[in-house]
C-alpha cells in the first residue's frame, strides 16, 4: 500500500467489509418475529459475544491496559458495579468510582515501586 | 415531524448526551491521537469513524494498513472483527419494524450504519418500554449524538497527541470496557440473559486461556510494535473497546 488514495481506498473497503454484517442483519430481520424462541436465542448470542470481548480485555488485555495489575482491574470492576448499585443504578457514579479506584491503586503501586 | 416523535427524538439525544457520548469520547480520543501516530489527516480519521463506525475494527485497520499488511488480509481482518454487528442488527431491527408500515427496507438498511455496541445495549434496554414509532426516534436521535461525540473527541485526540499523563490515559483505557462491564451485569434483566453473559465470557476466557493467538491480528500487532505501542496507545485492546 502506498499513497494517501490507497489508503482511502482501503479505508472505504474496510467500511464496506463491515457493513456486510450490519446490510446482512437487516436482510435477515425481515421474518424474524421479536416474540419467538429464535429471537430470544440470536440476542442471547449477541450478549454472549459482547460480554467475551469484555470479558477478555479486562482479564487479558493487549496495548495500554496490559501494563496494570489483573488485581487493580478486577477491583476497578467490583467497585464500579457495587457504586452503581448504591446510588440506584447512576450510571456516572458507579464509573467515576471504578475509573477512580483504578487511578489510585496505578498510583499507589507506582510509588511503592 | 409530530410532536410525539419529535419528542423521542429528543428523549434519545438527550439520554446519549451523558455517560455514552462521554464513554464514547473517551474512547474516540485514544483513537485520534493513535491516528495522529499514524499519519493520518483529520479527514481521514473523520471518514474511517463515519464510514466504519466500529472501534475495533478501525484501530485493526490503523495496525495493520501501518505494519504493511496484505490489502485482503487486512480487509478479512476488519470484517472478522465486525461479525458481532450480525446478531446485533438481526435483534434491533425487528423491535423497530413490527407494526410499523410505510418504512421502507432502505431507511433500515441506512439505520443499520448506526448500530454500534453502545446504541445496540441502551436501544435494547430501553426499547421494552416504548411503543414501536417511538423507538425507531429514540434510536436516530441516540446515535446521532453518540456519532457526533465520537467525531469531535477523534478530533480532539488527534491535535491533542499524547498531551495527557500516563495515568489519566490508563483510566481512559479503563473507561470504555467498564462502561459495558456495568452496563451488561447491572442490567441484566433475565435470567437467560445472564446465563448468555456468563457462558460468552466464561467461553472467551476458555478460548484465550487454551489458544492466545486465536486473533491473528491482535497478536501481529504486539509483535511489531511491541513497547511503542503498548506505551503510545491510550486505548485497550484493538479487537475489543469501544462500539
Amino acid at each position: 500500500m502506498s499513497g494517501a488514495t490507497d489508503l482511502w481506498l482501503l479505508m472505504f473497503a474496510c467500511g464496506a467489509a463491515t457493513y456486510l454484517w450490519r446490510g446482512l442483519g437487516v436482510l435477515l430481520s425481515g421474518r424474524l418475529n421479536p416474540q419467538s424462541a429464535l429471537f430470544e436465542w440470536i440476542s442471547c448470542v449477541a450478549y454472549a459475544l459482547v460480554a467475551g470481548l469484555i470479558a477478555r480485555i479486562i482479564v487479558a488485555p493487549s496495548g495500554l491496559l496490559a501494563q496494570t495489575a489483573l488485581i487493580d482491574r478486577l477491583l476497578a470492576c467490583a467497585i464500579a458495579l457495587m457504586a452503581y448499585r448504591l446510588a440506584r443504578a447512576n450510571m456516572f457514579v458507579g464509573l467515576v468510582c471504578g475509573v477512580m479506584s483504578f487511578i489510585a491503586a496505578g498510583y499507589v503501586r507506582g510509588a511503592i515501586q | 415531524m409530530k410532536p410525539d416523535r419529535c419528542r423521542a427524538l429528543r428523549a434519545g439525544a438527550r439520554e446519549a448526551l451523558g455517560v455514552p457520548a462521554a464513554v464514547l469520547g473517551a474512547g474516540f480520543l485514544g483513537y485520534g491521537s493513535l491516528a495522529a501516530d499514524a499519519g493520518y489527516s483529520v479527514w481521514l480519521t473523520l471518514a474511517a469513524t463515519f464510514a466504519i463506525w466500529a472501534l475495533p475494527g478501525q484501530l485493526v485497520l490503523m495496525e495493520m494498513q501501518a505494519g504493511g499488511a496484505a490489502v485482503a488480509a487486512t480487509i478479512l481482518a476488519v470484517s472478522l472483527s465486525a461479525a458481532r454487528f450480525l446478531p446485533m442488527t438481526l435483534t434491533l431491527m425487528p423491535l423497530m419494524r413490527n407494526g410499523s408500515r410505510g418504512r421502507r427496507l432502505w431507511q433500515f438498511l441506512l439505520a443499520a450504519q448506526l448500530v454500534s455496541m453502545t446504541t445496540w445495549a441502551v436501544a435494547m434496554r430501553r426499547f421494552a418500554d416504548m411503543d414501536v414509532e417511538s423507538r425507531w426516534h429514540y434510536f436516530l436521535g441516540f446515535s446521532a449524538v453518540c456519532i457526533g461525540s465520537a467525531a469531535i473527541f477523534a478530533v480532539i485526540g488527534q491535535l491533542l497527541l499524547g498531551a495527557l499523563p500516563p495515568l489519566a490515559r490508563f483510566g481512559l483505557a479503563l473507561l470504555t470496557p467498564l462502561y459495558f462491564f456495568v452496563t451488561l451485569v447491572g442490567e441484566a434483566q433475565s435470567r437467560t440473559s445472564i446465563a448468555a453473559l456468563v457462558c460468552g465470557a466464561a467461553a472467551a476466557l476458555a478460548l484465550h486461556a487454551i489458544a492466545p493467538g486465536w486473533e491473528p491480528a491482535r497478536r501481529r500487532i504486539h509483535r511489531r510494535h511491541g513497547r511503542l505501542a503498548a506505551a503510545e496507545s491510550p486505548c485497550p485492546a484493538p479487537l475489543t473497546s469501544g462500539c
